[in-house]
Formats: structure tokens, C-alpha cells, sequence
């Protein structure tokens, strides 16, 4: 956040520059700066005439260790959509004398990011985007890893058609370490909502955050903290209120995976078509099951629960009613039984 | 296989001190013990003056640690990656020793070949997520700093928070100068956790000097007493490890 400065003052590499690997050779040179993080700044390259996207860093050991991550990534089957594909890594001597610095080059990943496509191509494209993106967390959960830093800066929509990336994986976990790097609007723990272990429910809880974020593009801080202020939040948002129990529950940290966060927002589109016929009762019921879905959050959709219930009322008194005539006629026998 | 302790002093201030020992020699003498000295430096729209910062970066320099100023917004995520980034230093310049060891004199992980480095490097990773952590907070509390202070209780919160979702054991003190009777005042013996903070903060009273050297003086001597206690109790389990090992 604000402690980068320096690190973006010492590389202030200007459009033209080569930068030429040590190991391997390669050159590339320099078009413009895309952005920097808390570990490195990224420049959009030319090489042979290919567009790259190269990262480098005074920190050796972060640019090793993201290399690590993008080269596991490389090794899942599967459409390769987790990270940008790694190219190369290498050291440049940028001095005569002086340190080298490390760098690696990955695919470049062109598009909008994800609340700018948002702003320009309509709300309607909320829910597509995050199925896709729950979509990628389940294989990168799959395969033993936690996004970490998960937040819409690092997400980019590429297309046509529109499609979801994450990039930067500088905050990347394995699975049960400490996560390494994160930003505290979307970290769970500044919420005061759980650890900072690297586990699935740490990145759904980035991705509702998100989805929060989408309602509120200048993110809010954190007044008292919790889970009130993040309610309150959903509540006053219409496009939120829509998806609230997916929201809240992996907010509370109640999905142990992504696959179970997908299901429960295409439930949300699902249901809406069962309502359309009268919708004067729709209303009522809406909001009706708003309020009994915070009783019984685990209760599936309103309109079947109602009949359930009726059912099982009405079950309930057979039931009654049964017993009744079984335990008179026991007592009957048995005063029969005494009277002989 | 390493399997000693990192121990680090945290110094959280807002300016140049004023009495004592040069707390850039004490730092020094904290590098000879093997503890490291990370310095942040709190300001707010103020600018922390030059002798400021001149200290600031000499005491991190000499204390073999990081140092960064930072706005007090931004204190907690501050706090919490100068912690690791010194803690990854350590573990990178134990790791290169042993480097050298095998490889030869000059090899350090700069000089191995991209793909070779990162081998080594999720041995420091493993290494960063399961060593024993020990890091002495030093809270400055002169008059300037009283405002800052629900902030710096935050960041040392988060600062836990972070920590102790490693599988490693941490341990943490606190101590603020100036205290209320001496230069540095205990507020917390070592412990895992740093919640018991959240009622002594709220009570610091503040004072006017700022007496950073022999603040890092007496963290220094805390270190030693601990360690001799340390080793008094668990001589036996320690030389087990080793032989294990």
C-alpha cells in the first residue's frame, strides 16, 4: 500500500529500456508500466514482437517464490486459466556494478479490470463473472493452493467472450500455511472474521467481499467491524440483498468449498422464474423469506419450504391422532382385561 | 536442518531520541547476539525530520533489520510485513550460510540459476511457516505518540492475528519508554498471545522524552533472562532435538 513508493522510484525504468537475462539471454524491452504491488512492479514488454508482461522486484526471494507457484500452476490439467502462464525468469544487471535484480516473464493479460468491465458493461455481468471465478478457485483449491490476495485489482476480464482471470499470485498460499500477502478490505481477519490460515474458506470470504465491493466501488472501512456492518451493508443494496444468504454464509465462513458458494448463487437465478406468474404474492413471499431464511439459513427455496411445512402440519396430526386411538385402544383392553 | 529461534526487536516510534546510549550502537549490539532490529517509523501528515529518519534507517541498518515509515493508516499491514520480510532475511542468510558450506565459499542463492533457486526457496518457505518466533515490541510513548497509539494496539493485534495462523510458535513482549518510573516499562511478559493487550493499552500515560537507546538496552537484557531461564528448563530437550535431528 503506501510503503511502495520507494521500490517504484528505484526502477523507474523508462519506455525503450532492454532488459537482458543473465541465464538465458533474452531481451526484452520495456513499452510501459501496468502496475505494482507490494512486491515488484510490472511492465508490459515486447520480445520477438510478442507482447509480455515482465515483474521484477528487489526482492529476489518473492520473485522466486511466485516463479514456484506459477511453475506448479503450469503443471494442473486442465484448461490453463489459473495464472498467466510463466514464460521465462532470469536476472538483469541493470549497472555495471551493483546487484542484480530478479524478474520473470508471463503472458500478458490484456483487459479492463474486473470493476471497470463492471462499470462499463452493466451490473447483469456481476453473477457471470463470479461463477467463473468460483469455477478457477475450486481448481486452484483442488490442487492445494489459496489465491490469498484475492481482490478486484487482480482480477482481469479478458475476451470477447468475457472471461475471468486472476493475476498476481504474490499473495498465493499452500494450503495450511499463514497466507502471505493480503489487502485488509478483503482479508477476513481485519474483519475480525477468522484466521489468516491459508484455507478455501479464506478466499470465499475475498469473493463475497468482492461482491460487496461491486455495490460499494469506494469500499467503506471498518466502523464497529464484524458481521453487523457487513450485513447492514448487504441490506441497503438491492443487488446485494439478492444474494444475501451466499453472501453472509461465506462471509461466516460456512462453505468448506467453492463448488458449494457456486451451487448456492445459480440457486438464486434458479428460483426467480417459479415467482414470476403473479407477482403481487411474489413480493410478499420475497420478503417474507428474506426474514425466515436468517431463522433457518440451511431451509432450501421459500416457496417448496411453505408446502413442506404445510405437509408436515398436517402429518403431524394424523400422527397425533393415531397414537391417540392406538394408546385408548391398549386401555381399553386392559380395563377389559381387569373388568373380566 | 536449522532449528534454532528467530528472536527480533520491533521498535515502533515517531521521532529521535533524546536521552541515553546511541540506540544505534545498541542495535549493533543486538546484531552481535543474533537478534534482530526492525524500526518503523509512525508519522502523519507531519514529516518525520531528517535526524529522525537518519536514526531511524541507522537503527535498522546496524540492527540487521528492515525499517519503513509509514502513515498511521497503514500501520497494521506495515507492522506485520516488516515482521516477515526480517524474518525471511534470516532465514535466507541462514540458509545461504549453509549454502556456502556445501557449495563453496562465494555461493549465496543469487549465484545458483533460476531454477536451482527455487528449490532452495521452498525450503526457506517451509522454514518461514514452522520456525520458533520471539519478537520484543518496543512502543515509544512520548508525548507525541499518544494519539497514535489505538493504532499501534491494532497493528500489534494484527500483527498476532498473522503470526499465529503459522504452524511455528511465536512468542511476544511489549515494552513502551519512556515508563512510568524507569526509561522502559514492561507492559507484557512473553507470551503467545498478544490479545491481553486491549486493557493495559488503554491506560499508558505518556511521557516527554524518548529514551530509544537504553530502551533496546534493557530488550536486549530480556532476551538474555529469558534464554537463561530457557535453557535452565530444557537443557535435556533441547540436546534430544539435536540428536534427533
Amino acid at each position: 500500500m503506501m510503503m511502495n513508493h520507494t521500490l517504484k522510484n528505484q526502477y523507474n525504468l523508462r519506455p525503450g529500456t532492454i532488459i537482458s537475462g543473465k541465464w538465458h539471454g533474452n531481451n526484452y524491452t520495456i513499452v510501459k508500466e501496468l502496475g505494482y504491488g507490494a512486491n515488484g512492479v510490472v511492465y508490459l514488454a515486447k520480445h520477438k514482437h510478442t507482447q509480455v508482461a515482465l515483474k521484477m522486484s528487489d526482492n529476489g526471494m518473492s520473485i522466486t517464490s511466485e516463479v514456484n507457484v506459477l511453475k506448479s500452476f503450469a503443471k494442473v490439467q486442465g484448461p490453463q486459466t489459473l495464472g498467466p502462464s510463466l514464460l521465462d525468469v532470469d536476472d538483469w544487471q541493470c549497472k555495471q556494478v551493483g546487484p542484480l535484480i530478479s524478474f520473470y516473464v508471463m503472458e500478458y493479460i490484456q483487459g479492463p479490470d474486473f470493476l471497470s468491465f463492471l462499470h462499463h458493461r452493466g451490473k447483469s455481468w456481476t453473477l457471470v463473472l463470479f461463477l467463473q471465478l468460483l469455477s478457477d478457485l475450486e481448481v486452484l483449491h483442488e490442487n492445494g493452493w489459496v489465491f490469498g490476495d484475492l481482490k478486484p485489482e487482480n482480477l482481469i476480464v479478458t475476451g470477447p467472450p468475457p472471461k475471468i482471470r486472476c493475476i498476481d499470485v504474490g499473495g498465493t498460499t499452500m494450503q495450511g500455511r499463514a497466507i502471505k500477502e493480503f489487502t485488509e478490505f478483503y482479508d477476513r481477519g481485519y474483519w475480525g472474521l477468522g484466521s489468516r490460515k491459508a484455507e478455501p474458506s479464506y478466499d470465499l470470504f475475498a469473493a463475497a467481499m468482492i461482491m460487496i465491493n461491486s455495490a460499494y466501488p469506494k469500499r467503506f472501512k471498518k466502523a464497529s467491524g464484524g458481521m453487523l456492518q457487513l450485513k447492514e451493508a448487504i441490506r441497503q443494496k438491492p443487488e446485494l440483498l439478492k444474494f444475501e444468504k451466499a453472501i453472509v454464509k461465506a462471509l461466516q465462513g460456512h462453505y468448506s468449498n467453492a463448488k458449494q458458494m457456486r451451487a448456492d448463487l445459480l440457486d438464486v437465478m434458479v428460483d426467480k422464474p417459479s415467482f414470476d406468474p403473479s407477482i403481487q404474492p411474489k413480493r410478499a413471499d420475497s420478503g417474507a423469506s428474506v426474514n425466515s431464511q436468517k431463522n433457518k439459513p440451511k431451509a432450501g427455496k421459500p416457496l417448496t419450504r411453505q408446502t413442506y411445512r404445510k405437509k408436515k402440519k398436517k402429518s403431524g396430526w394424523t400422527e397425533f391422532f393415531i397414537i391417540a386411538l392406538v394408546l385408548g385402544i391398549l386401555y381399553a383392553l386392559y380395563t377389559f382385561n381387569k373388568l373380566l | 536442518m536449522y532449528t534454532g529461534k528467530i528472536r527480533q526487536i520491533l521498535l515502533i516510534t515517531d521521532g529521535c531520541s533524546n536521552q541515553g546510549e546511541d540506540p544505534i550502537a545498541m542495535a549493533a549490539l543486538a546484531k552481535e547476539q543474533g537478534i534482530t532490529v526492525n524500526v518503523i517509523g509512525v508519522t502523519e501528515k507531519d514529516i518525520i525530520d531528517e535526524k529522525g529518519m537518519t536514526e531511524i534507517e541507522g537503527i535498522a541498518m546496524s540492527g540487521g533489520g528492515v525499517s519503513q515509515i509509514v502513515y498511521t493508516e497503514a500501520l497494521s499491514q506495515t507492522v506485520q510485513m516488516v515482521t516477515r520480510k526480517a524474518m525471511n532475511q534470516t532465514i535466507q542468510g541462514v540458509v545461504n550460510s549453509q549454502l556456502q558450506q556445501i557449495l563453496g565459499r562465494s555461493q549465496t542463492m543469487e549465484d545458483l540459476p533460476p531454477d536451482k533457486r527455487g528449490e532452495v526457496m521452498e525450503v526457506v518457505d517451509e522454514l518461514g511457516e514452522t520456525v520458533e518466533l520471539e519478537v520484543l515490541i518496543l512502543v515509544d510513548t512520548s508525548a507525541s505518540m499518544k494519539h497514535k497509539l489505538p493504532t499501534v494496539k491494532e497493528a500489534l493485534l494484527d500483527l498476532s492475528l498473522s503470526l499465529n495462523a503459522r504452524s511455528g510458535e511465536n512468542q511476544f513482549s511489549v515494552y513502551v519508554f519512556p515508563g512510568k518510573k524507569n526509561d522502559v516499562e514492561k507492559l507484557l511478559d512473553w507470551t503467545p498471545k498478544l490479545q491481553s493487550l486491549t486493557s493495559i493499552f488503554s491506560q499508558l500515560s505518556t511521557g516527554g522524552i524518548t529514551p530509544t537507546g537504553p530502551a533496546l538496552r534493557t530488550a536486549l537484557s530480556s532476551f538474555n533472562q529469558k534464554q537463561s531461564i530457557r535453557s535452565l528448563l530444557s537443557r535435556d530437550d533441547e540436546s534430544y532435538f539435536e540428536e534427533s535431528i
